[in-house]
């Protein structure tokens, strides 16, 4: 079953034919051609198809496109600026946050909604006091970021990474 | 994957009517537990109702006191809630323990009460079920079973609910609101989850074709100093092997009311009345916690593998109730 949708992906506004059952991943790599979005698991253990859907954090390996219809799409290749990376991926480089670099693009977008998930006062799982302001310590940062794992085991440089640009 | 049709339902009644008119039909929330199953062969709906645009996603506060929650509320904007934080953190705290971040702004609250009662096996088609292919028999009874039930389990299937939400809500009486083809209805959420019993094929009471489209917190002041502790085999982003979640309302040393769940343990998130009953009246020291949490487990039939929940459930509710009575001195 086919069915029309239009997705805005890293800027740029797209209107596609899809069949009912593609993943927003699926659509985003096969036909839209944004690769930096990474299949790893394809069953949301991973985290390596993270990308901001509608300016959260999502994976989009359990998302139908077709139920996304309109949406927003920010991917780690849209994030940079002009010729500019977005700090959180220049922190990436400049921690050596990885090895292989194959979960890189959803740690990244994870981390950028995350920190935004922070600035909003949003208490996580380590969180001692839900009520009190958010202070980001590596412990917090490990929460929050554990639905991206990291086969190579980067995690000690991309934690010292995301506590860079969240100070 | 199977072929299916795709349906954005207009309202509640529309997306009623279209899956109870269906029998292969289903109503689609977040999707992160019907798509995997989709995707497994675990899963063949011919029909998905889209219900997650639905109107239901504000967290609202009732007459009486107590708070609405939207079907379709994510459940990273309802473990941020103020309303929640203050009032009913044990809600908070759960959600906050259940799957990663990019999952919880996809999940719904009613999608997590649905998520499906499983178990390894239920998810490998491969392998015998009685719950995805009932009569087939159960591959876990003499299999794998570290994360298997120790309570209210039965011959024909021994897997556990996996929700966190739900353990905390049973705690609070949270009472679920359905809309169905004949109407609607409530029912208090730890009626809402089935044990396996003959027909494991069942996890909730629900008819095909109802919809839950709100969860109410009743007012509960005892709720504003409550905890959910969960214990895994990693430190997050797991399942749960066991988890509590309690609330206890003590004055001069004597507990004078008590709520206990436990998450890990069975076919339905676990109201642990029989631990309340030996609560209630009682001092609020540590050889009550015991008394209360062996009274609960004395009715457990461990399997191969999981014997050692009992204890940790044991040790887990003491450590929380004890945390509780310490938190208010």
């Amino acid at each position: 079953m086919d069915a029309q949708i239009t997705l805005r992906v890293d800027g740029e506004l797209r209107a596609l034919t899809v069949d009912t059952r593609a993943t927003l991943l699926d659509v985003l790599r096969e036909r839209i051609g944004v690769t930096s979005a990474k299949k790893g698991c394809d069953h949301g253990q991973c985290g390596a198809c993270t990308v901001l859907l509608d300016g959260r954090r999502a994976t989009t390996c359990l998302a139908f496109a077709v139920a996304h219809d309109a949406a927003e799409i920010v991917t780690a290749a849209g994030l940079a600026g002009d010729g500019e990376l977005h700090p959180v991926a220049q922190a990436f480089v400049d921690h050596d946050a990885f090895q292989c670099g194959y979960c890189t693009p959803g740690q990244v977008c994870s981390a950028v909604g995350m920190l935004e998930e922070v600035e909003a006062g949003w208490p996580s799982h380590v969180t001692a006091d839900l009520t009190a302001p958010i202070e980001l310590d590596e412990t917090e940062i490990r929460e929050r970021m554990s639905g991206n794992l990291c086969r190579c085991g980067a995690y000690v440089n991309i934690v010292s990474a995301i506590c860079e640009v969240g100070r | 994957m199977r072929p299916f049709e795709y349906e954005r339902a207009a309202d509640a009644a529309d997306a009623v009517a279209s899956v109870a008119g269906r029998p292969g039909a289903a109503f689609l929330g977040g999707g992160t537990n019907l798509v995997d199953h989709m995707k497994l062969g675990v899963a063949t709906p011919d029909l998905l109702v889209d219900v997650s645009r639905l109107p239901f996603d504000t967290v609202e506060s009732l007459p009486g006191g107590g708070v609405r929650i939207g079907g379709a509320v994510r459940n990273s904007d309802l473990a941020a809630e103020p309303v929640i934080r203050e009032r009913y953190p044990v809600l908070s705290q759960a959600l906050l323990a259940g799957a990663s971040g990019q999952l919880r702004n996809l999940a719904t609250t009613a999608g997590n009460l649905l998520q499906r009662t499983r178990c390894v096996y239920f998810q490998d088609v491969t392998t015998p079920c009685n719950k995805r292919e009932p009569g087939s028999g159960c591959s876990a009874l003499h299999g794998y079973t570290r994360y298997h039930a120790v309570l209210g389990a039965s011959e024909r299937c021994v897997a556990v609910h996996p929700s966190d939400m739900a353990v905390a809500l049973t705690a609070l009486d949270a009472l679920v609101q359905v809309q169905g083809p004949d109407g609607g209805r409530s029912i208090p959420v730890a009626e809402l989850h089935r044990l396996p019993g003959d027909a494991p094929e069942r996890d909730t009471v629900l008819e095909h074709g109802e919809l839950i489209t709100a969860v109410d917190l009743p007012e509960l002041p005892m709720a504003a100093r409550s905890h959910y502790r969960k214990v895994r085999d990693r430190a997050s982003y797991a399942f749960a092997l066991v988890s509590v979640a309690a609330m206890l309302d003590v004055e001069d040393g004597t507990v004078l009311d008590a709520r206990v769940a436990f998450g890990g343990l069975a076919h339905k998130p676990w109201r642990a009345t029989r631990a309340e009953d030996v609560l209630r009246g009682a001092p609020a020291t540590e050889e009550t916690f015991r008394r209360a949490a062996d009274a609960e487990l004395a009715g457990a039939r461990p399997l191969r593998d999981n014997a050692f929940k009992v204890p940790m459930a044991r040790n887990t509710l003491v450590a929380v109730l004890r945390e509780l009575v310490q938190r208010r001195r």
